[in-house]
């Protein structure tokens, strides 16, 4: 059992208000998932020609400020960590693709959580609650918004194997579910370039969906693959820089709702951690049905 | 007993936004062994709640305004319990007797393993639903998702819209209504005739659940065409 949520802001007043209602959906799903909690949020998108990475180190004493002046000394300009508990947002004036690169070669010790233009990951073992108040998710603003609960069937709890998982550009996913084919599959990948950092299943799926995006296809085309190719029970929830977008298996026993407002788009594992946004009464809710992709985009200006 | 109780006209509400919900279940059961007590009951805010009004065992009508979580109304016996809203999975699984109604929609295994009593679902119910039915009717006015009446033991399911894929597979003696298209059917169910009597106890189901509008005549009738192993009796021996 896990549990998911997502959050798609429709209006201003939620975008402000974003990261205090994921925190009130993330908490409401503590049950489905005591093991550790993860988020990934959309928000003030890097200038064009610099990105953003998020970097994990299980150093409580590790010394970003060293990190920013290689990172200047390498790409140029004089970025700045943002540091949130055992995580740090950096900008960097380079492709998001190459900072990520060099960070993997230069501090293998790191972990690239995200890197993108406007996707933050955070994650880490134990209660959901605590994660709330350690990552001050009240604080986040951001357009769009997804979280994870976990309770670890696949792999062992640690902040690697926590979702989301990220192995591609301002793309992210978390997992309700087991896959069954994930090692067979991560081999295929790996031989298509995909690059892993843990053994988990879910990490596979994340994987699949950047080698198909990759590939030329389109979200809901990568998605509708996956029915072809991944074995196991899923309800999938994967973010994108312009939105989200929701994925039940055939069978469909894992549990997913999906509603809907003027002022925002929310799914979640049950209607309980829905039930705590403004609105939610009044909101048109409906079931995913099995097998079909569902997916929301910001309008392109 | 109060005098407004006494005239029958008295509802206990109860607000889950104050009232935790053990309480509310633990004041319903101990009205179970006609132990004197509200038997109007409103339920406010539930919010997506777990095991609302379940395991009940009195003559109660219990309203529930807004969506419930998993397994509300579980094992209920003689309650008629009413949510005016969706229902997660399991609603009114075991059901005993009494009804339990959902003007909305219900999720995946309504009605799951029921005994008897009647759910009534105005809305669409999803996967597996009647799944193992045991003498429980299931009336839905709109469709159902697969799976629905997977190994359905007694009973009748009655589905005013469509069914899902592997409807009533490795089915044993329940009855199946579908009005609507179904999507294909499972191992060992079949289509059968839908003759005089069952288009009258197809009636009386019909307006139990407040439809008395729809027509019987519209359905078609499926059931077990008793082909699989426990229903040959060379494999008598075996038991």
């Amino acid at each position: 059992m896990c549990g998911i949520v997502g959050l798609f802001a429709k209006s201003l007043e939620l975008e402000e208000s974003l990261g205090e209602h994921l925190a009130a959906m993330l908490t409401q799903m503590s049950g489905r998932g005591p093991d550790s909690a993860g988020i990934a949020v959309y928000r003030n998108p890097a200038p064009f020609g610099s990105s953003k990475l998020t970097l994990f180190s299980p150093d409580p004493l590790e010394d970003w400020e060293a990190l920013c002046q290689e990172l200047g000394a390498r790409f140029g300009g004089s970025p700045e960590a943002s540091v949130r508990s055992s995580h740090a947002v950096i900008l960097v004036d380079a492709e998001a693709a190459d900072a990520e690169a060099w960070v993997r070669e230069a501090h293998p010790d790191l972990r690239v959580m995200s890197a993108g233009q406007a996707i933050e990951i955070y994650k880490e073992t134990g209660r959901p609650e605590e994660f709330v108040s350690r990552f001050d998710l009240a604080s986040f603003q951001g357009s769009h918004a997804l979280g994870h609960t976990r309770m670890a069937t696949e792999s062992s709890v640690t902040t690697e194997g926590s979702h989301p998982f990220s192995t591609g550009l301002d793309l992210c996913l978390v997992h309700n579910g087991s896959l069954s084919n994930h090692n067979r599959l991560r081999e295929r990948l790996r031989r298509e370039g995909i690059a892993f950092q843990t053994e988990n299943d879910s990490e596979v799926a994340a994987g699949y969906l950047a080698w198909r995006l990759r590939e030329g296809a389109s979200l809901e085309e990568a998605l509708e693959a996956c029915l072809e190719d991944l074995d196991g029970f899923y309800t999938f929830l994967v973010g994108t820089l312009d939105g989200f977008a929701v994925l039940r298996d055939g069978i469909a026993c894992k549990p997913a709702v999906i509603a809907e407002t003027d002022d925002w788009v929310a799914m979640a594992s049950e209607w309980r951690a829905i039930a705590t946004l403004p609105g939610a009464a009044e909101a048109r809710e409906w079931e995913p049905a099995p097998g079909v992709a569902y997916a929301w985009e910001r309008a392109k200006v | 007993m109060t005098a407004t109780e006494a005239v029958g006209a008295a509802v206990e509400v109860v607000d889950l936004a104050v009232t935790p919900l053990r309480e509310l279940n633990q004041r319903l059961h101990d009205l179970a062994d006609q132990t004197a007590g509200p038997e109007r009951w409103r339920v406010l805010n539930p919010n997506g709640a777990h095991a609302v009004a379940c395991g009940l065992d009195a003559e109660l009508e219990v309203e529930i305004e807004g969506h419930v979580g998993y397994y509300c109304a579980g094992m209920n016996k003689l309650a008629a319990v009413r949510v005016h809203g969706n229902a997660g999975t399991g609603l009114a699984e075991n059901l005993m007797s009494g009804t339990v109604t959902v003007d909305g929609n219900a999720s995946q295994s309504a009605g799951a393993t029921g005994r008897g009593g009647l759910l009534v679902v105005h809305g669409d119910a999803a996967a597996r639903c009647g799944i193992s039915m045991k003498g429980i009717d299931i009336v839905v006015r709109g469709s159902v998702g697969h799976m629905s009446a997977f190994m359905a033991q007694r009973g009748r399911l009655v589905v005013c819209g469509d069914a899902g894929d592997a409807l009533g597979d490795s089915i044993y003696e329940a009855r199946l209504y579908v009005r609507g298209h179904v999507a294909g059917l499972g191992a060992d169910c079949v289509e059968k005739e839908l003759r005089d009597e069952h288009a009258a106890e197809l009636r009386e189901l019909l307006l139990q659940a407040g439809l008395g509008d729809v027509d019987p005549r519209e359905f078609r009738r499926y059931g077990s065409a008793r082909q699989l192993y426990t229903f040959k009796v060379d494999n008598a021996a075996a038991y």
